[in-house]
């Protein structure tokens, strides 16, 4: 599928640019067009779709499905933690659904595996280890993003941390107005779905660009291995690591992704760049700030530990199978 | 015409009320503007995510930016009414 944008990316790294063949920078240049290329087109491509399966579901629509359900909280859990995918979340949201959900009446375990499963299971994240690593490891991510939300969201409702929410929560009444979105037309959704998914491009692009330049520079530069050592498979440590660095770092989730694939280049083990990514889009510290106004401390501090843990064991489990 | 944007005050939820004033200002309706940022009566609408859209106390949409275009389109729908 990609031939031809590699015939392009040659075409200006060897013809318009007249860098010879070879050398450190025509490695460099040729890997950025080529791959900035690549990345663009599967991004839209996945964002589109995921952005048009949502288009189908609501919050709303999933609180009404959940609210259904409680006597079965297994399967509970696991559908909230497949509606978390689908359904669109931005971390400005994060209150408003959590105190809806409580309201409606959904278990307090429940509402965290949709909670968690909603930015962990991101789409610029899934579409760029697709155009990164293929349809392989971009599945492991979504199945391991999904277990680590039905496992704490149980670990969560079996600890029974209602008293840790705040208690304004139980009190708000929620209004149950019916939006006239639902009848949308299949014209007018695809239309909104090519409108979010360019809004959204627009909003990631830089980050991507300079995660696939600095990609670029190391591709050209830095010795394949370079970082085996410090963060290989022999370090019992870079996992944990690697979970911490990413919690600070939420706003360049676009930028960090492509980058990977050069961090694996450089001999970075595939569990260790995994929690990496999954921290960065699930541990958010802004997301953390916001949830801090419905849930106490502790039970913030709970969320922050068990999803961590959950992160960490991942990275370690896809360490001991892909190496 | 009274036209709220719920939302916790972040860029999209300014972004949408600088579509929404501009809409009304070309389409000329007269019309009182309001941000509600107090998370109870947000909730109090339904709405789950930000920001919403609320046109003379009927919710319009929610968890999305729209275009001044798409925005004087229901302004025009409701003003109608």
């Amino acid at each position: 599928m990609f031939f031809p944008v590699q015939k392009f990316a040659d075409f200006v790294t060897y013809t318009v640019f007249k860098i010879p063949q070879g050398s450190k920078l025509a490695s460099a240049v040729n890997f950025f067009i080529f791959d900035t290329i690549k990345i663009f087109i599967l991004l839209f491509l996945i964002v589109f779709v995921i952005t048009f399966i949502r288009s189908f579901f609501s919050p709303e629509k999933t609180r009404e499905i959940l609210s259904h359900k409680k006597q079965n909280i297994f399967l509970a859990h696991i559908l909230a933690a497949l509606l978390g995918i689908v359904t669109p979340f931005c971390s400005c949201s994060a209150v408003p659904l959590f105190i809806g959900f409580v309201e409606a009446g959904i278990p307090l375990g429940v509402t965290f595996s949709y909670l968690i499963a909603a930015p962990m299971v991101n789409e610029v994240a899934l579409g760029l280890l697709y155009a990164n690593f293929g349809l392989k490891i971009a599945l492991i991510y979504v199945l391991s993003g999904e277990i680590i939300a039905i496992v704490s969201g149980i670990l969560i409702g079996k600890l029974n941390l209602e008293k840790y929410v705040e208690d304004y929560v139980f009190k708000i009444k929620v209004g149950n107005v019916q939006i006239a979105e639902d009848k949308k037309t299949l014209n007018q959704r695809l239309k909104e779905t090519l409108e979010f998914t360019i809004e959204l491009i627009k909003k990631v692009w830089v980050f991507v660009v300079v995660g696939i330049g600095i990609g670029a520079f190391l591709h050209g530069y830095i010795p394949t291995g370079a970082l085996a050592k410090i963060a290989g498979k022999n370090n019992p440590f870079a996992v944990i690591f690697a979970t911490a660095l990413g919690i600070p770092l939420y706003s360049n989730a676009a930028g960090i992704i492509p980058l990977v694939s050069e961090f694996r280049r450089l001999g970075v083990s595939m569990g260790t760049s995994l929690s990496f990514m999954m921290s960065v889009t699930a541990l958010s510290l802004p997301e953390m700030i916001l949830l801090r106004r419905v849930l106490k401390p502790k039970l913030l501090g709970i969320f922050v530990a068990i999803v961590g843990c959950g992160i960490i064991i991942t990275g370690y489990l896809f360490n001991l199978i892909l190496g | 015409m009274v036209i709220k944007v719920l939302g916790g005050g972040c860029a999209n939820c300014k972004k949408l009320m600088e579509n929404a004033k501009k809409a009304a200002e070309e389409l000329g309706i007269e019309a009182h503007f309001e941000e509600v940022k107090d998370i109870e009566k947000i909730m109090s609408y339904g709405v789950m995510r930000t920001p919403a859209l609320v046109v003379d106390e009927k919710l319009i949409f929610s968890g999305r930016v729209t275009g001044v275009e798409e925005i004087k389109e229901i302004l025009k729908k409701e003003a109608g009414k």
